[in-house]
């Protein structure tokens, strides 16, 4: 199996590599995140309990309070920020949120990548092109 | 047209955009503020909102003097950061900058959204001395660039009541739909870090709500059970963002005549389940003057039917975390009490005693409260057994009071939020409901 390229339009320049972390729903940042830990905190939210640090994030949009950017921000200056972004929805939360945290993000992909981008799964973010390795392939 | 805009002609901007692979074109004044002329602060507020603008698609910036945000440091933030120096945090988790800036008197008017704690409760909410002086250094800074320490999520409460057609740059959920439609005004709902930019600036990104275009309804909303009473319209407002999530709605059949603070719950609820950061109901609001203006003509996308069924289906979901029905705790204003709230809370209380193992804290702007002192209506409430809060609420300040396992409230806001960031349960139901919960210490909706 080969890996998966893709192009999407590029919301924030950068590259980066890392586990997929697909969130089913979209994800809040106040009281959605704990920036302690990366940690999702959302009562009833998917994947309650995983955390987002380090992660290539995958999610819907971004919803809640507009505290959205302040939590990720926090995140940033803690280490526990996600390393590359991708998204289906902008909203001006999701704008903010990655104009601080100043990683890697991308949208308008194909729904083929969405389907692809699986938790667990290793991917690179790299202007507008998306890359997901093949299972077992190195992160490097 | 949907409005009229009554604002200012925009000042031309140069051809190309200002950063490579970006969208956001500047005036020669902002190419100037974002190379230093105006200082280092400045020029790193524009940094940010060019780096915002051009993720956004946004072609420019625009002018705007109403800047409303949320920028009060404590211990929470300084253990982080290494520092409790309020300007380098201010610089940092305000501004974006990793180094301390020399920040000049805010260029908009500015305001201070709802902060982490009551002066006069400050005690009672267990602060001690070293937090409260990081949190007042930081008050005193945001003051000495001319911020307006109003301190509540209502600020159009208490005198920042923006025109038709002015762009702002607010946030906060609940005050953001309301001046929007209400209102007229126009902002998107904006973040800590761009309502800092702005305030330092007086710009903000030229996007969204802020362009006629993006304000028409696109779904269409009828109602088909009465939405009458403050509660009602906290009801219709959740399951109305529960179904739209972001999407514009008309909204049909209301008689006119609603009380603005039934829209103050309305679109609290709307954008707590939602992201619905505006709404034209005809003849209420400022801008539709009936559905088909309000959809600019067009066929709406989908149409939508709140039912009577809708409605107990909310409070019933509302009421979900709730295991039982002893209550320890009621929470009345959120978003902050208007006047006639807390007169509410003072008459059903009619001069009985609260519980002795429930508190009943009633929040409202301060501003409110001491008109409200002055009234009498707080020493009512207090004769009574319950307190009267200003600056804070439950779910920002993180403080309900000890021993508190289940609360009441006729928020739907705050019932949507506190049970995630305090860990306790939620009851949902009318103010006199909650009133008749501190009352006997039982729920009874």
């Amino acid at each position: 199996m080969s890996d998966l390229v893709f192009t999407g339009r590029c919301l924030h320049p950068g590259e980066a590599t890392g586990e997929v972390l697909h969130c089913s729903t979209e994800i809040p940042g106040w009281g959605g995140i704990d920036p302690k830990t990366g940690d999702i905190v959302e009562v009833g939210h998917p994947q309650r309990g995983l955390s987002v640090a380090g992660k290539v994030l995958v999610i819907p949009g971004a919803k809640g309070a507009s505290g959205w950017s302040g939590q990720f921000h926090m995140a940033r200056v803690l280490g526990t920020a996600p390393i590359a972004v991708i998204t289906r929805r902008l909203n001006t939360k999701l704008a903010l949120g990655l104009a601080v945290l100043r990683v890697p993000a991308l949208i308008d992909l194909p729904e083929e990548a969405f389907a692809a981008l699986e938790t667990g799964r290793t991917a690179t973010v790299h202007g507008d092109t998306l890359i997901i390795h093949a299972d077992g392939a190195s992160a490097s | 047209m949907l409005t009229r805009t009554g604002t200012t002609p925009l000042a031309p901007v140069s051809g190309r955009p200002y950063r490579p692979g970006g969208t956001v074109r500047l005036t020669d004044v902002e190419r100037d503020m974002a190379e230093g002329g105006h200082g280092e602060a400045v020029a790193a507020a524009m940094d940010l909102l060019i780096r915002y603008g051009d993720i956004l698609g946004a072609g420019r910036l625009v002018e705007t003097g109403n800047v409303c945000g949320a920028n009060i440091f404590g211990p929470r933030h300084s253990r982080v950061y290494g520092d409790a120096d309020p300007v380098a945090l201010f610089s940092e988790f305000s501004l974006d900058s990793a180094t301390p800036l020399d920040v000049p008197p805010m260029r908009a008017h500015s305001c201070q959204l709802i902060g982490p704690y009551d002066p006069a409760n400050a005690e009672l909410q267990g602060l001690d001395d070293a937090t409260l002086d990081e949190i007042t250094r930081s008050e005193r800074y945001l003051a000495s660039l001319g911020v307006s320490l109003l301190n509540t999520c209502t600020p159009y409460q208490v005198g920042n009541v923006p025109a038709r057609g002015e762009h702002c740059a607010w946030m906060e959920s609940s005050a953001v739909p309301y001046i929007n439609s209400l209102l007229g005004a126009r902002t998107n709902t904006e973040g800590r870090e761009s309502t800092a930019a702005a305030m330092v600036t007086g710009r903000i990104p030229y996007a969204g709500l802020h362009l006629t275009e993006n304000r028409y309804a696109t779904h269409l909303v009828r109602v088909g059970t009465p939405v009458e009473s403050t509660f009602d319209w906290s009801v219709f407002g959740y399951f109305l963002g529960r179904h739209l999530r972001h999407e514009i709605p008309v909204i049909a059949g209301v008689p006119g005549g609603v009380d603005p603070v039934s829209l103050k719950q309305f679109g609290a609820s709307a954008n707590s389940s939602g992201d619905v950061e505006m709404y034209h109901i005809p003849g209420v609001t400022a801008e539709a003057v009936s559905v088909e203006h309000a959809l600019n003509g067009r066929p709406p996308v989908a149409e939508l039917r709140f039912t009577r069924r809708d409605h107990e289906d909310v409070v019933e979901q509302l009421n979900s975390t709730a295991t039982g029905d002893d209550i320890q705790f009621v929470m009345i204003g959120c978003p902050h009490a208007s006047l006639g709230q807390v007169l509410e809370v003072a008459r059903l209380l009619d001069g009985r005693r609260v519980s002795d193992s429930v508190h009943l804290w009633v929040y409202t702007p301060s501003a409110l409260r001491e008109v409200a002192r002055r009234n009498g209506w707080v020493d009512i409430i207090e004769r009574a057994g319950g307190k009267v809060w200003a600056d804070t609420c439950p779910a920002i300040g993180q403080f309900v009071p000890p021993g508190t396992k289940r609360f009441a409230t006729d928020s739907a806001k705050q019932v949507h939020y506190l049970p995630a960031i305090m860990g306790v349960e939620g009851r949902f139901g009318t103010t006199e409901a909650c009133v008749r919960a501190a009352l006997t210490g039982r729920w009874a909706a």
